[in-house]
C-alpha cells in the first residue's frame, strides 16, 4: 500500500473480464462506459478503488469493474461503503445505485450518508422503475403510473432525489443523464474530486420496463429546450437560441423566462458554492418532473469535513494527548487492590 | 468517622446479601454501586445484581418506577448476586411493597419512614400502613426518618430542601456502610471526586453520607455492626468490572491480539449501549466507534470496515440482531470477519428491555434465511465476557465468518471482582492478509480455501493485483465468480455448513465436573447461569448427592466431546432462561434425554430454586 506514482492505464485495465449482462440497449451500458472511459484519467489507482452496491439492475456495476468491490443487499451500500470509507480515508468508494435501491428500501442509509458526509461518490441510477423484479413502480415514478403493482394508476408522489440530497445536507449535488457521455464524465470527475459525500442523479433510460420516460426532455429535438445547463458562476440561461432564462419570481421560486422578457441582467446566476442549499434547492424544483426545463450539472459543491476524517482526526488527537493505549493500564483504570 | 475496624466491637458474618430499593429517581443504582466498590475495595467476594424499570423516570412513587440493585458480599468465594436480601433497605411504600416478597424470614428492613406518607402510601396500594399495621412483624425493622435528617445535615449547604432532599440516599449508603464497617475514606474521596463540578451537590451528599454513618453509630436503634471480612481470593491485582465493560475492554484486547483497528459501529439499544459508550472513550487505542442510524447500518458499516482490513464488531440486544439478520448472512455468503454482540434481553419485541433473557440462542443458530450457519460463543461471567470477546473475534478472522457472542442483561450489568490477567500472556490470534495472487496464472482466486480451516484468502482494499469482487449471489468455488449452477451452489452450502462445523476441532473440550464420576444427573448449562448451578450443585453435594456438571461457552458447534460427555448420564438437566432453547439444540444433536428447567421472568435463577430441580430429578 506505500504510494507510487501513478501507472499509465486504459479503459480496458478497469474492465473486468466479467460479461455485461444488462439488456441490450439499457441505459447503464452508457454509464458504465463513461466511468470506465474516465477512470484512466482520474489519476487514481484500481487497487485503491472500491465499487459498492446493493441490489438491482444497476447493482451488477461492480462486477465490471476491475477493482475491488461488493455487490451488497438491497439498499445497504451506502452503509456498507460507509464502514469501508471511516475505516479506510485512503481508499476512493464509489457507490453505485439505483431509485429503489438508493431511495425506497435504503431511503435511511442514503440521507445519513450524506448528512455525515462520508467521503462516496454516489451514482444513483434513476429509470423510475423497479427493473430487476420485472416492472414496478418506484418512488420516482410519476402519480398514476400504471404497472404490475399499480394497474389503476399509482396515487403517492414521487421523491425529486436532487430535492431530498440537498435537503440531507449533501454537500455535493449534481445531475446528469445516460445520453451524454461527455456531460456524465465531467459530473463524474466533479463528483470523485469532491471531498466528502457527493451525489449524482442520472436519468437512465429502461427500454424494457419503462421506454422513453425520459423522452420529453432528452429526445434529440426536446434537448435544447429543456435542458438546463447549471455552469458556476455564469447566468442560467438555456433554449436552441439561448431564448429561456430562469430567475426568481417574487415569491423566491425558480421559473423560466424569455430572455427578452426581462434582459439578461435579471437571470439568476448560478453558485454552486453558496452556503445555504436554498437556492440549489429552488433550482431542484423548476421542473415538476422529466417533462419540462430541468436543471443539469452541478446544483451544490461545499466544502465540509468529511466524516471519516473527522474520526480519524480524534484518533490522532487522542492518540497525542493520551500517548498510544496500553491495555494493562487500561484493565487497571477503576479502582483495583492487592491481595 | 475515625474509627477503624478493629476498635469496634462487631459481630462477624460469613456473607450478606443486601438490596437497596427506592424510586427510580432515588439514586439507588449509584447508592449500589458505592457500596460494592468500597466492599471490593476492602477484599470481599461480591457479585451484584441491578434491576431497573425499563421507564427512564416512571411516575415517582409507583411501584412501576421502583429500581433496586442487590449486592452479595461474603468473606469466601461465591457465584451469584445471592437468592434473597436477608436487609432490605425501602426508601418508600412502593420500594417496599416491590421488594418485601424476597426479603428473607427475620431479615433486617430500614425503610425512609418519612416517605410513609398517606400519599405515597396511596401510590404503592396500601390501604393502612405497614410500619403500623403489624404487617412486618416478622423481620427486624429500622424505621429512620431519612429524609427529615438529610435535610437538617446538609442545612449548611445553604442548599434548598427540594436539592438537599436528593442526598437521601447518601444517607442511606452512609448508615448501611456503619453497618457493614466500611471503609468511610474511600467513599469520601469517591464524592468528592464525583461531583466535584458542583459543590454544593458535592458538599449535601458528603454530609448526608457522613451523617447517615453517624446515626448508625449513635442511635443505638440498630444492633452492633457486622464485619464481612475479606475472602481469600487468588492472589494478585483486583478490579471490580461489569460485564459491558470487560466485554469493551476485551474487544479492544482482541484488535491488539488479531493486530487489526477495531471498528465498531452500534446503534444505541438497552442493555448494550454502555460498550458503545465505553469503547468511545478509547480513541488513543485506535478504536473507531461510529453511531449508526440503525441497527442494519451498524452492521453494514461493521462488514464494510471487515473488508477494509478492520475488526469490524457490532453491539446490540435481541431486536437490533433481528434487524441486522440480512447482512449476517451477506457476511456468511462473502466470508469475511464480523462480531455481532446480542447483550440479550427479555423478548419478544421490546419485551422487558431492562431484563435478563437467554432465549437468543435458536436466533443466533438458525435466524437467517437459507443455510447460513456461524459460530457461536456465550460469556458465563462478567469478567468472562473479556475473554469471550477474545475467543469471539479469534474465530471470525480464522475462519473468516461472523460470529455471535451471547451475553445477558444480567452479566452486562452484574459485577464481580476480577482478577486482571498479565496481557503478555494472552494469545497472538493475528492472521496475515492475502498478499500475492494465488492462482496458476498469477490471478487472485479469492475462493480458493485453506485446505486446514476452509478459510478463504482475506484480501483487502490497497493490495495491488488482487481486485476482486464480492457480493451476496452465490459464487462459484474457487473463483468466486457469480454461479447459479444446481451443483455448484449445493457444494459451496456444504463448503460453509463444513468449515463452521470443523471449529469443533480448535475449541476447548467440555469440562465435565464429576468428583466421583458416578452422578447419576448431569446438568448442563451455557452463559450466564454458571455461577448459580454451580452453587446448586454444591449444595446439593454437601447434602450427599451425586451431580455432574458442564457448562457451555461455545454453541455453535459444540465442543467435540460432548456427545460422548452427555451419553454418560441417564439424566440430564438444562437449566436456560428460555422455553428450551439448548436442550432442543442437544435433542437434536445427540438423541439425548435432556429435559429443560426454564425460567422466563426477566431474572436469574436463584440457587434454591435450582437445588430444588435438581433434587427433584435426582428423586424422579
Ligand atoms: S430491466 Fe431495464 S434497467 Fe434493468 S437491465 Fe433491463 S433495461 Fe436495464
Amino acid at each position: 500500500m506505500t504510494d507510487t506514482a501513478v501507472p499509465l492505464t486504459t479503459k480496458k485495465d478497469w474492465s473486468s473480464d466479467q460479461e455485461v449482462r444488462w439488456c441490450p440497449g439499457c441505459g447503464d451500458y452508457s454509464i458504465l462506459t463513461a466511468v470506465q472511459m474516465l477512470m484512466p484519467d482520474l489519476g487514481v489507482k484500481r487497487e485503491n478503488t472500491v465499487f459498492v452496491s446493493g441490489i438491482g439492475c444497476s447493482s451488477r456495476f461492480p462486477y465490471y469493474m476491475n477493482t475491488y468491490g461488493m455487490h451488497s443487499i438491497h439498499g445497504r451500500a451506502p452503509a456498507i461503503a460507509s464502514g469501508l470509507a471511516v475505516a479506510r480515508p485512503d481508499l476512493d468508494v464509489w457507490v453505485i445505485t439505483g431509485d429503489g435501491d438508493g431511495l425506497s428500501i435504503g431511503g435511511n442509509h442514503l440521507i445519513h450518508a450524506l448528512r455525515r458526509n462520508v467521503n462516496l461518490t454516489i451514482l444513483l441510477f434513476n429509470n423510475q422503475i423497479y427493473g430487476l423484479t420485472k416492472g414496478q413502480y418506484s418512488p420516482t415514478s410519476e402519480v398514476g403510473k400504471i404497472t404490475k403493482s399499480t394497474p389503476f394508476g399509482s396515487v403517492d408522489r414521487p421523491f425529486n432525489p436532487v430535492s431530498l440530497a440537498l435537503g440531507a445536507e449533501a454537500t455535493f449535488v449534481a445531475r446528469t443523464h445516460d445520453l451524454d457521455r461527455k456531460h456524465m464524465m465531467e459530473t463524474f470527475r466533479r463528483a470523485h474530486d469532491h471531498r466528502g459525500g457527493a451525489f449524482v442523479e442520472i436519468y437512465q433510460n429502461c427500454n424494457v420496463f419503462n421506454d422513453g420516460a425520459f423522452d420529453p426532455i432528452l429526445a434529440r429535438d426536446n434537448r435544447s429546450d429543456n435542458l438546463v445547463p447549471l455552469v458556476h458562476g455564469q447566468p442560467v440561461r438555456f433554449g436552441k437560441e439561448d431564448q429561456l432564462g430562469v430567475t426568481l419570481d417574487d415569491q423566491g421560486r425558480a421559473q423560466v423566462v424569455q430572455v427578452a422578457d426581462v434582459g439578461e441582467d435579471a437571470l439568476l446566476v448560478h453558485d454552486e458554492t453558496r452556503d445555504d442549499p436554498g437556492l440549489a434547492f429552488q433550482l431542484s424544483r423548476l421542473a415538476r418532473g422529466p417533462f419540462e426545463p430541468t436543471p443539469m450539472g452541478v446544483f451544490r459543491a461545499v466544502e465540509r469535513p468529511d466524516y471519516g476524517t473527522a474520526i480519524g482526526d480524534q484518533l490522532v488527537a487522542s492518540h497525542a494527548r493520551q500517548g498510544p493505549g496500553d491495555l494493562q493500564a487500561l484493565l487497571a483504570s477503576g479502582s483495583t487492590w492487592t491481595v | 468517622m475515625s474509627d477503624t475496624i478493629e476498635e469496634r466491637s462487631t459481630n462477624k458474618l460469613e456473607q450478606v446479601v443486601i438490596r437497596f430499593a427506592g424510586d427510580s429517581g432515588d439514586g439507588m443504582q449509584l447508592t449500589g454501586d458505592r457500596f460494592t466498590e468500597s466492599s471490593a475495595m476492602f477484599g470481599n467476594d461480591l457479585a451484584t445484581l441491578p434491576n431497573f424499570p425499563a421507564e427512564i423516570r416512571a411516575p415517582a412513587g409507583t411501584l412501576a418506577g421502583v429500581s433496586a440493585f442487590q449486592v452479595h458480599i461474603s468473606d469466601h468465594d461465591i457465584l451469584t448476586p445471592g437468592d434473597a436480601p436477608s436487609v432490605l433497605i425501602a426508601m418508600n411504600p412502593a420500594a417496599l411493597r416491590s421488594e418485601l416478597h424476597d426479603l428473607t424470614a427475620g431479615g433486617t428492613l430500614i425503610v425512609n419512614s418519612d416517605a410513609f406518607d398517606e400519599r405515597n402510601l396511596a401510590k404503592a396500594g396500601y390501604s393502612t400502613n405497614p410500619l403500623t399495621d403489624g404487617s412486618l412483624s416478622d423481620y427486624s425493622v429500622y424505621e429512620v426518618p431519612m429524609t427529615s435528617i438529610t435535610l437538617e445535615a446538609t442545612k449548611p449547604t445553604g442548599a434548598r430542601p427540594r436539592d438537599a432532599e436528593r442526598s437521601k440516599n447518601f444517607f442511606a449508603l452512609g448508615i448501611v456502610s456503619w453497618m457493614y464497617t466500611r471503609p468511610v475514606e474511600d467513599t469520601v474521596a469517591w464524592i468528592e471526586q464525583r461531583f466535584a463540578k458542583n459543590a454544593l451537590v458535592r458538599d449535601a451528599n458528603l454530609l448526608a453520607f457522613k451523617a447517615g454513618f453517624n446515626f448508625g453509630e449513635t442511635a443505638e436503634i440498630f444492633p452492633p455492626a457486622y464485619r464481612v471480612l475479606p475472602a481469600p481470593l487468588t492472589k494478585g491485582n483486583y478490579t471490580n468490572i461489569s460485564g459491558n465493560t470487560a466485554l469493551a475492554w476485551g474487544l479492544v484486547a482482541a484488535g491488539q491480539l488479531a493486530k487489526l483497528p477495531v471498528f465498531l459501529a452500534s446503534y444505541p439499544i438497552t442493555p448494550a449501549s454502555d460498550i458503545l459508550h465505553e469503547l468511545s472513550k478509547h480513541k488513543n487505542f485506535g478504536v473507531r466507534t461510529m453511531q449508526a442510524e440503525d441497527e442494519i447500518a451498524a452492521v453494514g458499516a461493521a462488514l464494510g470496515a471487515s473488508f477494509g482490513g478492520h475488526l469490524g464488531v457490532t453491539t446490540t440486544s435481541g431486536p437490533g440482531v433481528d434487524l441486522k439478520s440480512e447482512t449476517i448472512g451477506l457476511a456468511i455468503s462473502m466470508e469475511l470477519p464480523l462480531l455481532v454482540i446480542d447483550i440479550q434481553r427479555g423478548g419478544p419485541s421490546t419485551g422487558l428491555p431492562t431484563k435478563t433473557e437467554q432465549a437468543d440462542l435458536l436466533l443466533a443458530m438458525y435466524g437467517r434465511h437459507g443455510e447460513s450457519p456461524l459460530p457461536i460463543v456465550a460469556s458465563k461471567t462478567p469478567s468472562d465476557c473479556f475473554f469471550a470477546a477474545i475467543e469471539a473475534v479469534r474465530l471470525a478472522v480464522k475462519y473468516r465468518t461472523p460470529v455471535i457472542l451471547l451475553s445477558d442483561g444480567y452479566l452486562g450489568n452484574g459485577t464481580e471482582p476480577w482478577r486482571m490477567p498479565d496481557v503478555s500472556q494472552l494469545p497472538d490470534i493475528s492472521v496475515p492478509f492475502a498478499s500475492e495472487p494465488n492462482g496458476a496464472e498469477g490471478e487472485f482466486l479469492p475462493y480458493l480455501r485453506d485446505p486446514e480451516t476452509l478459510a478463504r484468502p482475506w484480501a483487502v482494499p490497497g493490495t495491488p493485483g488482487l481486485e476482486h469482487r464480492l457480493g451476496g449471489i452465490e459464487k462459484e468455488d474457487v473463483s468466486g465468480n457469480i454461479n447459479y449452477e444446481p451443483a455448484n451452489h449445493e457444494h459451496m452450502v456444504q463448503l460453509r455448513a463444513a468449515k463452521i462445523a470443523g471449529i469443533a476441532r480448535d475449541i476447548p473440550l467440555v469440562e465435565l465436573d464429576d468428583p466421583d464420576g458416578d452422578a447419576e444427573v448431569l446438568v448442563l448449562g451455557w452463559g450466564s447461569t454458571e455461577g448459580t448451578i454451580i452453587a446448586a450443585v454444591r449444595r446439593l453435594r454437601e447434602s450427599g448427592c451425586k451431580v455432574a456438571q458442564a457448562h457451555l461457552t461455545h454453541l455453535n458447534p459444540f465442543p467435540s466431546n460432548l456427545g460422548d460427555v452427555l451419553r454418560r448420564y441417564p439424566k440430564i438437566l438444562v437449566p436456560e432462561m428460555n422455553l428450551g432453547q439448548l436442550s432442543r439444540l442437544v435433542r437434536a444433536e445427540y438423541l439425548v434425554d435432556a429435559k429443560t428447567y426454564s425460567k422466563v421472568q426477566g431474572l436469574p435463577f436463584r440457587i434454591d430454586e435450582l437445588e430444588a430441580a435438581i433434587g427433584a430429578l435426582l428423586d424422579d
